[in-house]
């Protein structure tokens, strides 16, 4: 009976604990109906709407982590500046990697991954649909909280100013008096819950509500990377989370974990940090690496080179990412048997990073290529991420690396792997779902044009800091004297860094003006398959309905999509069998059981920030948060399972029309559903 | 089962055994961080080998480990519909963990008249933290535990309850085995 289960599965949602839906456990929780309007937003459960959200949030924190870089490069245009101080500065750059990396490059990411696995892997929403909007609210109250570290107690007085890396013993109160470090630590251990909680919940809808027929080798390359992702994130999460707790204890309570006067080991955070911070950097790389490995083979019409390599390429990048963290160390003395170790390591994991880019190359070669504004993200990130790549690889020569620790030849490696490699790939993703998403195209003119604008500026702000670097230029100091050689290439840089500002500012422009010409009727509807995509989430309307398909799909081929239009004719010629019109839903299937909106994950979400402003000005406060988060848990735990006027039941099976499917396991199967 | 999923497991059991293999991580690096530190004490501080009280902390552990045994009475209790035994063995488990988080209580504050602080050295902090974070887990598992207690109350405990209680055995069995573990390498060791 499992067997036939795992291959018949209706869309049909979860009904926590198989509770009848009448039942009012404690009589006073009732459930928020949908509507439109803000409320829509705030009680969501639907995860295309929590993956705006994150989009949206990632993409407001990716500007204001910006706006600290640009503050950044104007102090460093010229030789001895003073628009910072040596203190802000500190604080600046550390913000700036706090807030791209935590707030911007990881939510972007859990962006793609809510909206489009289950989408790709033909499914009505994610597992647990609560637990997700949780744990949006969950991360953007702690990242709100990190920021507020910049108002609280006066301006710029309580920022963090230890670096995103925060190492030890600098982070002690000895010398960080000010309460930076503790928002610092106290803000990731909030964020941190949110990746975690919402890796279970992704891993849990990848593994187990793929539709019928939609093997693991099935799954499109995008659900693969993120669902690695996840996996990373489940595992690298609790080691940042003791990291952060053992600081937070040191800071708060006295305890000496990274105080070296009592004898403590500053290396232990190093390590335990850096045990989370390289499978990170994975977390950060693996949803662009998915993004383009779908861009790619849409706008070259030809298949995925080599799906299992991409796959396992990508599997070996995740195991492998945990064996390489003390490269981050090789200055630090970790020893020469510890060196050389992670040297090789290091140099092996360029391996399964180079088939993926061979195989993006093998796409695209012979294919027909359309040079749309996603593929010019898509071929950029390729030959950025290469470049970064490569000069990852030369981090690797512990010899060559301990002169290159701490110059901006690190800094150029990493924003080329960052910027490069992921924020390139996102704004191709953006261009690419768009359609999908809001129903309407971006302009391709001005798409284009801030590609050229961002690909320049990009090349003109780290290509030099290879240079610097190796002249000898210092990360993390605040200004240089002239006469050093920095000169030229720093207001390069700075140049390139507004040429960035003003390309994101272009996109943000592109949103509205797309959305008002579409609106005044000047730009035509994209329809279900605007680029004769190839995989599921193709195959519904645009924008996508609530209910995501109309019914069940039934998978029997990787790129099933593409597969229903296009087929073989007698000579093996690749020959249209029906348009994407014809093959996608409508959307018109309204009797679909939805999961009501819940007031619940909100409420217990608020309470982790009032906690944290507790544990650091009043542990009044964190009583009042404690409440917060009981109350909203006990809230979700009890409240009825269903909406009252759920009883319109339509599961979306048994209405296909595939024949050899019509066999006695599927009215088991339905009947099982009955059932309940 | 009402659900039907891809792998025949429920989600709400697989989010759990997921969550366990997160948590596996987070005493990972709890247990690596006494490790290093468990030998950093001042010259005139008591280790280990003089602090720890074997035969209290093994009664406490036995206790434990007991109520991984009554857990699954109470899940298996509950699958035959035998509601009133089911309650009695959910009761016992979470008076036996309990017990167990009364026990650490008692060995924190005579560690703490001995003269171990949470500051006092690296061990001591170490110990208590880990130590602590495993009592916590406990905690939260006898919340659980009274959470399904009072539901039962209620009368609401019924057999399609059942796989709800699973998820908490396992939680519980997942915090048995860590503190297995925990007291091997922090009580046994030493010795």
């Amino acid at each position: 009976m499992t067997i036939v289960e795992s291959e018949e599965t209706p869309l049909e949602l979860e009904s926590a604990g198989g509770q009848p839906p009448a039942e009012k456990p404690l009589g006073a929780f009732t459930r928020p109906q949908g509507g439109n309007g803000w409320k829509d937003w705030l009680f969501t459960v639907d995860h295309k709407k929590i993956g705006i959200m994150y989009g949206a949030a990632g993409l407001l924190f990716f500007v204001i982590g910006g706006i600290y870089a640009l503050f950044m490069r104007l102090q460093l245009s010229r030789p001895g500046n003073s628009i910072l101080s040596a203190e802000t500065y500190n604080q600046v750059f550390t913000m700036h990697g706090v807030v791209m990396v935590f707030l911007a490059a990881i939510p972007l990411g859990a962006a793609f991954a809510n909206y489009l696995i289950p989408l790709q892997i033909g499914a009505r929403d994610v597992a647990f649909p609560r637990l997700n909007a949780f744990s949006f609210w969950v991360f953007l109250g702690g990242g709100l909280f990190l920021l507020s570290s910049m108002f609280i107690g006066g301006w710029w007085e309580n920022s963090p100013d230890g670096g995103w890396f925060a190492y030890s013993p600098n982070t002690g109160v000895l010398f960080s008096p000010s309460k930076g470090i503790d928002f610092f630590a106290i803000g990731l251990q909030i964020t941190g819950i949110a990746s975690l909680v919402g890796a279970i919940n992704l891993i849990v809808t990848v593994l187990n509500m793929r539709a019928p027929g939609m093997t693991l080798m099935k799954m499109p390359i995008l659900t693969w990377m993120l669902f690695i992702v996840q996996m990373l994130l489940l595992f690298a999460m609790p080691v940042i989370s003791v990291a952060l707790f053992l600081l937070t204890f040191d800071r708060l309570f006295g305890a000496n974990f990274f105080n070296v006067a009592e004898g403590a080991d500053p290396l232990l955070w190093q390590h335990l940090f850096w045990i989370f911070g390289h499978p990170e950097v994975y977390v950060l790389i693996l949803p662009s690496f998915g993004v383009i490995s779908e861009i790619i083979p849409t706008f070259s019409r030809k298949p995925i080179f080599g799906y299992p390599f991409m796959v396992f390429s990508g599997i070996a990048i995740g195991f492998m990412g945990w064996g390489v963290w003390a490269h981050h160390m090789f200055a630090s003395g970790v020893g020469p048997v510890a060196v050389a170790a992670f040297s090789v390591s290091t140099m092996f994991i360029a391996v399964p990073t180079g088939v993926k880019i061979l195989n993006w190359l093998a796409t695209m070669w012979g294919g027909r290529i359309r040079f749309t504004t996603p593929m010019l993200y898509a071929t950029a990130v390729v030959a950025m991420f290469t470049i970064g790549g490569l000069s990852g690889v030369t981090h690797s020569l512990a010899a060559a690396d301990s002169q290159q620790t701490d110059t901006y030849y690190i800094v150029a490696h990493f924003h080329y792997v960052i910027f490069g490699g992921i924020i390139l790939g996102f704004f191709g993703g953006f261009y690419f779902w768009w359609p999908k998403i809001f129903g309407y195209f971006l302009s391709e003119k001005i798409g284009k044009s801030s590609f050229w604008v961002m690909v320049i500026g990009f090349n003109l702000t780290f290509g030099p800091m290879h240079i610097l670097g190796l002249q000898g230029m210092s990360r993390r100091i605040q200004t240089y004297s002239s006469g050093q050689g920095f000169d030229l290439w720093n207001l390069v840089a700075t140049i390139g860094a507004f040429m960035i500002a003003i390309a994101t500012a272009m996109f943000i422009g592109n949103v509205i003006v797309s959305r008002k010409a579409f609106k005044a009727g000047k730009t035509p509807a994209p329809g279900p398959d605007p680029w004769d995509a190839r995989s599921l989430e193709w195959m519904t309307a645009s924008p996508v309905p609530e209910h995501n398909f109309d019914e069940t799909i039934h998978v029997e081929k990787q790129d099933e999509f593409w597969h229903r239009k296009w087929g073989k004719n007698e000579e093996g010629q690749v020959v249209r069998r029906a348009t994407a019109e014809e093959v996608a839903h409508d959307g018109s299937n309204t009797n679909v059981h939805l999961p009501s909106p819940s007031y619940w994950p909100l409420v217990a979400a608020i309470g982790l920030p009032i906690i944290g402003y507790g544990l650091i000005y009043n542990l009044l406060l964190c009583v009042l948060g404690g409440l917060f988060v009981l109350g909203g848990l006990y809230g979700w735990v009890f409240e009825p399972v269903d909406d009252p006027n759920a009883d319109n039941h339509d599961h979306g099976d048994g209405q296909d029309s595939y024949a050899e499917l019509e066999t006695a396991e599927v009215t088991n199967a339905s009947e099982d559903t009955t059932i309940e | 089962m009402s659900e039907t999923t891809t792998l025949g497991v429920s989600h709400d059991k697989l989010g759990m055994w997921v969550f366990l293999g997160s948590d596996c991580l987070l005493f990972g690096a709890l247990i690596s961080t006494y490790m290093l530190y468990k030998d950093r004490i001042g010259p005139t501080d008591l280790g280990p080998e003089e602090m720890f009280d074997i035969p209290f902390t093994s009664v406490s552990s036995f206790v434990l480990l007991m109520s991984s045994l009554t857990v699954v009475l109470a899940i298996t209790a509950l699958r035959r519909n035998d509601i009133r035994r089911s309650r009695i063995w959910l009761l016992s488990t979470a008076i036996l963990g309990a017990i167990f988080v009364g026990g650490q209580v008692y060995e924190f504050t005579a560690f703490y008249r001995e003269g171990l602080g949470y500051t006092t050295n690296l061990f001591g902090t170490a110990f208590f933290t880990l130590t602590g974070f495993h009592g916590v887990h406990v905690t939260v598992g006898i919340i659980f535990l009274m959470s399904m207690y009072i539901q039962s109350m209620r009368g609401k405990l019924t057999s399609a309850q059942e796989e709800r209680l699973e998820i908490i055995g396992l939680y519980w069995h997942f915090v048995d085995v860590v503190w297995i573990v925990i007291f091997t390498i922090v009580y046994l060791f030493p010795q």
